[in-house]
């Protein structure tokens, strides 16, 4: 194999942002017919080096060629043509579209030099049918959950006649029959003879389908392997350098007092809460200091719940209590001013502030809950800028940063920033860990059962079931936008779990 | 402070534009910069410039927070014809047009009407969802008529010194208008940065639907953004009136939001919302009036005007667009390294 040309090198590349050396010198190289894993920390310049291969960004130096010929591009469309496709991180889709305009969009067949929509529609239903996506190409994007968004944009960049497929984090919001399907569809291209660029986080899912591996750390490559060449403990060394100590073994903490909940009024009380279309009624308690998982599967109503919670959707039946006093919670002002905090898993959309600085994204909330005519001194807003980026050990560590220029990583945990400042009682984290790397995700792991240690409420969103069975104490299970169950995570595992996932067993006949 | 961060501060090209367009002036005639004292007054170009620039820069004040929230308000054009056919119609109505207690009262009176406008816009905005561009474009077609209601369809001819001192009177000895203007610039000024409105409305304009969930009133700022923007139209309104000493429901303030848009483009404010820069608005509104003046100057003929106006902002555009700035940018590392390089060989 290694004889081959490569589909893709890259020499030497450069690239810096405004007080971000983004990538520093690096080589990378992919031939035909591969799965290649690129991987790294947050922050290592896996975004950077693929957005450098489809022309996204201009590089500052280096060399790529594509099959022997040197390239330049200057748009995603040119590197497109080439055969360069790619479905991002962030699904990159028009939602007020429909799906077969998405996947055909810039190529829709022509009749006369005007759109042939007859065939649009059929040329992109068959490449859903290809991927076994049973929607309708005439329904607007956004009315489908983000996974099948995700799908969509892959059965759009298969759409070209690619050479080289970049799939950048593609499984982040898919189920595991999903990712299978995927994987499926990645070793039908490979096949082919495409080249494939696989990012994940998911350290199972790279050893399942990639053939070979290069990892990055802080803008430099760390080298080149063959995956059944190197053990996962030797690749984890070396994404994240020496500091192997954060990854040890969260022990699932004791809960802050031994509770006699009987005695005891929840900080948050939920009472027949719920919302036509949304979520049916359902009842959950919040003690202080208590971390509640919400399982279930993607649409199962998770999501939902912790919006009505915490007032960014409004409930329409029952009442929400907090600390034994009945609240009507309308806007999430509202709710902020019980320090009830929702952070959610759509961090594009309703998290970060992209143009605005590190320090301005941290103090948004609190400054908002002081009201805009008490400003935060500046003196003030520095510290608190300075002890995160220290606390949550956000990279660059420099508080004057565009947000737009961190990774996605160091985004979330601006995210968590902001809403620390603010000193919630009960913090909502939807998918907190999402499409972070291992580093990051055990230092938000060990963060949030810090902070319920202090006696911080948290209910904790994730679609990884072994993180969730690690940091809570209670979990509570949604399927089909009902609770089917509400348990102490005693001597849980994630097999009892997936049973009540799957079968939804009675809240009876487990609590 | 290098070369390199000087041009790259956004407020560069407007600042290169403002001084060649002052240079043109000086070597077309050659006293352009000379400012005398006549009567207690000062007199001369440069003060032209500022007195006849001041209402686009009022406006442009308020156009400036508005399109920070990602928004735009086409209305302050009719906002300025109904606050000074309310003044105007006031005025003439009064059995003494002459004394101040009159105009006090026309000029608040136009100033509650439009406060009132304001709140329709806001109310379109922010209440309702609709956007901007559609919801001011509302009040800017109704409002001309209205005003034209007002004005009974006559052009209102005031003789009154009281009012006339607004648009055309001196204070230690600069014009009243100027004053004004500077008034509103600072107080926008002081308003936003001083306190944490500013981060808000940008917040607001960068992602409305993150700022909701952050806790910012995304609704009662809107609100507020538009209010104030129909507040500096009317105060534009009253001074062009007064200048004219006529209120003329037709040309009051015709096309001048566009005028306060560019100033606001010019300034490096984004049309997508989110950073915004007064003090870049206040150079975009100089540059604009220094065009108009420089027109007549270099003695380019009138019917050329409009063009010519138009080719100096297309360049000043293209000056600021992104992809100038990146070419710059890559040429001058470019530069940079080959220069590194001549070193450590």
């Amino acid at each position: 194999m290694i004889d081959q040309q490569p589909a893709v090198s890259m020499e030497n590349i450069s690239i810096e942002f405004p007080g971000v050396k983004a990538l520093d010198g690096v080589n990378f190289r992919m031939f035909p017919g591969e799965v290649h894993s690129l991987l790294g920390e947050n922050g290592a310049g896996k975004s950077t080096l693929i957005k450098a291969l489809t022309g996204v960004y201009r590089i500052d130096s280096g060399v790529i060629t594509l099959a022997g010929d040197e390239v330049s591009f200057h748009s995603t469309a040119e590197a497109q043509a080439a055969g360069v496709s790619t479905v991002y991180q962030e699904v990159n889709l028009l939602t007020n579209l429909t799906v077969a305009e998405n996947i055909m969009l810039g190529r829709e067949p022509r009749r006369f030099g005007l759109i042939d929509w007859r065939a649009t529609r059929a040329r992109a239903a068959e490449l859903l049918t290809k991927l076994h996506l049973d929607i309708d190409p005439n329904s607007r994007l956004g009315s489908h959950s983000l996974a099948v968004q995700q799908l969509v944009a892959i059965a759009r960049a298969t759409g070209v006649h690619a050479r080289v497929l970049i799939l950048d984090e593609p499984t982040s919001s898919l189920d595991a029959d999903e990712v299978q399907e995927l994987f499926r569809i990645i070793r039908e291209l490979k096949d082919d003879g495409v080249a494939i660029l696989f990012v994940s986080h998911f350290l199972d899912q790279v050893y399942e389908i990639s053939d070979r591996l290069t990892v990055l750390r802080n803008g430099k490559l760390v080298g080149e392997y063959l995956t059944e060449e190197i053990l996962r403990i030797e690749l984890v060394q070396k994404m994240i350098g020496k500091e192997l100590t954060v990854l040890e073994d969260l022990e699932r903490k004791t809960r802050l007092q031994n509770l006699d909940e009987t005695e005891l009024t929840p900080y948050v009380r939920a009472i027949g809460l719920g919302r036509k279309g949304s979520i049916e009624p359902l009842d959950l308690d919040v003690y202080e200091g208590e971390v509640v998982g919400l399982a279930g599967l993607l649409g199962s109503g998770r999501t939902e719940l912790a919006r009505i919670l915490s007032g960014v959707d409004r409930a329409d039946v029952g009442t929400l209590e907090v600390e034994g006093k009945a609240k009507r919670i309308r806007t999430p002002r509202q709710s902020i001013r019980d320090r009830i905090i929702y952070s959610s898993e759509n961090r594009r959309e309703e998290g970060i502030l992209d143009e605005l600085t590190v320090r301005d994204n941290i103090a948004l909330a609190l400054q908002a809950d002081r009201g805009w005519f008490r400003p935060i001194p500046k003196k003030r807003q520095d510290e608190l800028a300075e002890s995160y980026i220290h606390a949550l050990n956000i990279r660059p560590a420099n508080p004057d940063a565009l947000l737009k220029n961190l990774s996605g990583g160091n985004q979330q945990k601006v995210l968590l920033a902001r809403w620390l400042a603010i000193a919630p009682r009960l913090l909502i984290l939807d998918e907190p860990t999402r499409g972070i790397d291992v580093g990051a995700k055990a230092e938000i792991q060990k963060l949030v059962s810090n902070l319920a240690e202090n006696g911080m409420s948290v209910v904790y969103i994730s679609a990884e079931l072994e993180e969730v069975l690690r940091l809570s104490h209670r979990i509570a299970v949604m399927r089909d936008r009902r609770m089917v169950a509400d348990i102490e995570n005693d001597d849980l595992t994630t097999d009892n779990l997936l049973a009540i996932i799957a079968d939804g067993a009675t809240t009876e006949a487990v609590a | 402070m290098n070369v390199n961060k000087i041009m790259a501060n956004r407020l560069f090209w407007p600042v290169v534009m403002l001084l060649v367009l002052l240079i043109i002036n000086l070597l077309a005639f050659p006293g352009f910069f000379s400012v005398q004292i006549r009567d207690g007054h000062l007199f001369g170009s440069l003060i032209d410039i500022l007195r006849n620039g001041s209402p686009t820069l009022m406006i442009a004040v308020g156009m400036t927070l508005v399109i920070a929230t990602r928004g735009i308000d086409l209305s302050v054009g009719a906002v300025c014809a109904i606050s000074g056919a309310v003044a105007c119609s006031i005025i003439l109505g009064s059995s003494d047009p002459a004394s101040p207690a009159t105009v006090t009262v026309a000029v608040v009176v136009s100033l509650l009407i439009s406060l009132v406008l304001g709140l329709w816009n806001g109310f379109l905005v922010a209440v309702v969802g609709i956007q901007p561009i559609i919801a001011t474009l509302i009040l800017m077609t109704a409002g001309r008529g209205v005003a034209m209601l007002i004005t009974e369809g006559q052009i209102l001819t005031v003789n009154s010194p009281p009012f006339k001192a607004i648009g055309s009177g001196f204070f230690l000895g600069l014009p009243i208008s100027v004053l004004i203007a500077a008034a509103i610039f600072v107080f926008a000024l002081v308003l936003t940065r001083r306190t944490a409105l500013g981060l808000m409305i940008e917040s607001v304009g960068i992602n409305p639907e993150a700022s909701r969930l952050a806790g910012v009133r995304a609704r009662g700022l809107l609100i507020a953004v538009y209010v104030f923007t129909a507040l500096c139209a009317a105060i534009a309104g009253l001074v062009l009136t007064s200048n004219q000493t006529a209120a003329d429901a037709n040309n009051t303030g015709l096309f001048i939001e566009l005028d306060a848009i560019l100033a606001v483009v010019i300034g490096g404010t984004s049309l997508a919302g989110g950073r915004y820069s007064l003090l870049g608005t206040l150079i975009g509104a100089l540059v604009i009036q220094t065009l108009v003046t420089t027109v007549y100057t270099v003695g380019i003929p009138p019917i050329a005007t409009m063009v010519f106006k138009a080719a100096v902002v297309t360049v000043v555009c293209l000056l600021q667009s992104p992809r100038t700035t990146e070419l710059i940018e890559s040429a001058r590392r470019r530069n940079a390294r080959r220069r590194g390089k001549a070193v450590t060989a």
